[in-house]
């Protein structure tokens, strides 16, 4: 609990108050709850706590949507547009939230330092689109599939990503932290290779003809999954309603920015269930294990656990999650490359879940969000909001070209122009920067600080506890180490 | 030891590590394939002769940068993943110093240190090669070096200084950031274009002609070849005959030990970064010039083979780190002999994960910087 005490805890204090979820640890120690602590203490359920961590991510979210939409309104961004950002906002919180409460499990819980995300990922996508795809060929550019229905296909693509945890954690999971990495993230660049490899483009099994598409990737030819599910549903009355209504608003051709909507409406639905399933995993005696073996590996198989099968099952359900985040991200993409599974996907994961803190499943949504929002799709929105309030031009190609007017005439628009022109590959600089600023400052995260321990009652040493309440309140926040 | 013990000691082996067998089985299969080939005349002796060459400059190259990533994972005690950018920062400041050498007066000072970016000046053009422009290459190579140490410094001065006592696993993710940070800002500048800067066409070669075909060294294969060993015999001679030698072998062991002791912890670290900086910007440099094109990703995708070499000799073991990065270079490189050449860098990995999952603790037993 290297926490660094007060200001910090203060941040996040709204949703940080405390408490131990078990019922079996007594208010009594609330000694922590100091005289101002907003009445708290008392009548903490673990409903209302779990409710307190909904509100703080919900709220982080409202907050981004409101700052995207301000300053869009600000700028007068049309209907359509504004819907669009909002629209791919949403997407990219929810695939980001998702792929950090997967690695959450592994790292955060288990303590698996895995860099190979983006492997599981293209295997799940891969193996759904394999499966999924129409049988025969549409031309000769066209891979054929196994033509079966599109859950057919994602339930095949979680699978096999699973197996390939398998794959991947049975020999690998004895290793030390560092080496697990490395054996990750190779194994993640073999995926990609094969993905992209020649070999691969189109085969025969068991007599059904289909392939990966080698370098050039599959394109993504199966019915639309979000048509589907709502005709499986029977709401395509609805939504033709639905876009309807929209098209009082947007009257040109609606369709596609409800379609991106609503799709991305659907994922935040799947985070939620990610969320709900690794707090139930997380609190299950199944999660204390794991959870201790990422304190005391040594102690915990003293205990008398099979700590490699628990790492084991651990890892197998991180994968088939991360499986299912790489479906979901490409699904309605239209076509996938072997070039969208670099490892810098997995580093997104990374920074996101580290921002969040590694330990937190409400940490893990919060780090999505924050990552989606001001890393990943911040520099470009700031990009897009500086051209339309200050056209500057075209903008030089080379850096030379950008740097020689400022040091012959102190002429710093070319610059300007060209760093805003080039913003993509920048965003990445200042992902890198702050990634080491966190690891300095804050390596807990945001919320790392409420990393659950294995052990149900509280550990922590009352008498410091007893020094500080009268002037730091806040300790609360580290004396509940629980979270949802 | 009598014939019942030796079967028995086989039975409980093949019992204990079924996974040692399957590869153990797969490898004399592969020999025995390979040996069929050579008979047969369908493998020519001139081809695995060129590949064993391209395997060896390969193997020089990520032996030469291993040395440093070796040192330092061992004496710090952690993966560094940003040594593949200094790598590709060693290159890229080298080159631009060779440009302007080379190109002075016939092309324009800022398109020259981008190293052309955006097409504005082609290495071809420039007739940049060790032949044709010694004292370009020369000048690139010096700089080359001390800009990676540098770089080394000043990333260490900055962000791995005040974590010294963190755990491995933070410096490994800190070390991450830095390689974002490094690759995209030479990116920015550089821009992200792949582009050749040797005169490919006027490098010297040397055809020698060997059972069934040809076999060519070129001057650049012959330059790499003798910067390398001889950057590889001085940092022997400087480790095991200086103290400071001695002192990174203490400080790997045990370094609360070493301060102790007397050891200046902070100034042997320092002189680690110097060393493994400076082969590894040359590294970077001599790998350019060995295949004539540079972009900014070249040292990301060299880092998992540098790795898999250091782990493959040995963390902390230098002549693991030569070892291994030979052993590296020739897998990928003679591994088309049997398998797709889609997969020559997937063959090296798989090499890696082997050694990892028998023998974690590497081919040199690591932990013994020298």
């Amino acid at each position: 609990m290297s926490t660094s005490p007060d200001g910090d805890a203060d941040t996040i204090a709204a949703g940080g108050e405390t408490d131990q979820e078990t019922p079996s640890v007594e208010r009594g120690d609330s000694a922590s709850a100091g005289p101002d602590n907003e009445g708290t203490g008392t009548g903490d359920t673990v409903g209302s706590f779990f409710d307190r961590d909904i509100t703080l991510i919900l709220a982080v979210i409202g907050g981004i949507y409101l700052a995207y939409l301000l300053a869009g309104l600000a700028l007068g961004f049309e209907a359509r547009g504004l819907i669009n950002v909002v629209a791919r906002l949403t997407f990219l919180i929810g695939v980001f939230s998702m792929l950090a409460l997967a690695l959450n499990l592994h790292w955060g819980y288990t303590g698996l330092f895995n860099i190979g995300v983006v492997g599981f990922m293209a295997v799940g996508i891969y193996t759904m689109a394999m499966v999924s795809k129409p049988v025969g060929t549409g031309g000769s550019a066209q891979v054929p599939g196994l033509g079966l229905p599109i859950w057919v296909g994602i339930i095949a693509g979680v699978v096999v990503a699973t197996l390939l945890g398998l794959l991947v954690a049975l020999p690998a999971l004895r290793l030390r932290a560092d080496y697990l990495a490395i054996v990750t993230i190779a194994m993640s660049e073999i995926v990609r290779f094969i993905y992209m490899s020649g070999q691969f483009q189109e085969f025969t099994l068991f007599g059904a003809q289909l392939g990966t598409g080698g370098g050039s990737g599959l394109i993504l030819n199966y019915a639309d999954p979000l048509a589907a599910l709502l005709a499986f549903l029977g709401l395509s009355e609805v939504y033709d309603g639905l876009v309807g209504a929209v098209s009082t608003v947007i009257p040109n051709n609606p369709a596609p920015v409800v379609n991106q909507f609503v799709y991305a409406a659907l994922l935040m639905g799947f985070v939620a269930g990610f969320y709900w399933l690794l707090k139930r995993t997380g609190e299950s005696p199944f999660g204390r294990v794991l959870k201790a073996i990422r304190e005391d590996e040594d102690a915990t198989s003293s205990l008398g656990k099979n700590t490699n099968r628990f790492k084991i099952k651990s890892f197998m359900l991180g994968c088939a999650l991360m499986g299912l985040g790489g479906i979901l991200w490409y699904m309605g993409q239209g076509a996938v490359t072997p070039l969208s599974f670099r490892p810098q996907i997995t580093f997104f994961v990374w920074i996101a879940l580290i921002i969040g803190g590694a330990g937190s499943n409400t940490g893990s949504v919060i780090g999505g969000a924050v990552f989606a929002a001001v890393l990943f799709e911040g520099p470009l929105y700031f990009r897009n909001l500086v051209v339309r309030a200050f056209p500057v031009g075209n903008a030089p190609t080379t850096f030379g070209e950008a740097l020689s007017p400022l040091l012959s005439a102190l002429d710093v628009i070319p610059l300007i122009a060209f760093t805003l022109d080039n913003m993509s590959t920048l965003r990445l600089v200042i992902m890198g920067v702050v990634l080491v600023l966190i690891m300095k400052n804050r390596p807990e995260g945001l919320m790392g600080h409420r990393t659950e321990t294995a052990s149900t009652i509280d550990l922590s040493r009352p008498e410091r506890r007893e020094t500080r309440s009268d002037s730091t309140p806040a300790t609360a926040a580290d004396g509940g180490r629980s979270d949802g | 030891m009598g014939i019942a013990d030796t079967y028995s000691d086989g039975r409980r082996y093949v019992v204990d590590r079924p996974f040692a067998l399957v590869v153990g089985l797969l490898v004399i299969l592969l020999a025995v394939d390979f040996v069929d080939g050579l008979a047969t005349g369908r493998i020519a002796v001139s081809d695995v002769a060129t590949l064993v060459w391209d395997g060896l400059m390969q193997g020089l190259v990520v032996g030469l940068a291993g040395i440093g990533l070796s040192m330092t994972y061992s004496i710090l005690n952690f993966a560094n993943f940003a040594h593949g950018d200094y790598i590709t920062g060693g290159a890229f400041s080298g080159w631009a110093v060779t440009y302007l050498l080379a190109g002075l007066g016939r092309a324009d000072v800022g398109s020259l240190l981008l190293i052309g970016a955006g097409g504005s000046v082609f290495g071809g053009a420039l007739g940049i090669g060790v032949t044709a422009t010694p004292v370009a290459v020369l000048g690139g190579l010096v700089i080359a070096g001390l800009f990676a140490v540098v770089l080394a410094l000043v990333i260490d001065r900055l962000v791995y200084r005040s974590m010294r006592d963190q755990e491995g696993i933070s410096l490994l993710i800190a070390s991450v950031g830095v390689a974002f940070a490094l690759r995209y800002l030479i990116a920015f500048v550089f821009t992200t274009e792949n582009r050749g800067v040797t005169d490919a066409g006027g490098v010297p070669e040397v055809r020698g002609y060997l059972l069934d075909g040809f076999v060519t060294v070129s001057a650049h294969d012959a330059t790499l070849l003798v910067v390398a060993v001889g950057l590889m015999l001085s940092v022997h001679f400087l480790l095991q005959r200086t103290k400071l030698g001695t002192a990174m072998r203490a400080m790997a062991d045990n370094e609360d030990l070493a301060r102790v002791t007397g050891i200046p912890t902070e100034r042997v670290v320092r002189a680690t970064w110097v060393i493994g900086g400076a082969l590894t910007g040359v590294a970077g440099y001599m790998f350019v010039l060995w295949k004539g094109t540079i972009g900014f990703n070249d040292g990301w995708l060299l880092l998992l083979l540098v790795f898999a070499a250091v782990i493959l000799g040995g963390i902390g073991s230098v002549y693991g780190a030569i070892i291994g990065g030979l052993v590296i270079g020739l897998t990928s490189s003679l591994s088309v002999l049997w398998i797709p050449s889609d997969f020559a860098r997937a063959a090296a990995f798989l090499v890696m994960i082997l050694v990892l999952i028998f023998r974690p603790e590497g081919l040199f037993q690591g932990r013994s910087t020298a």
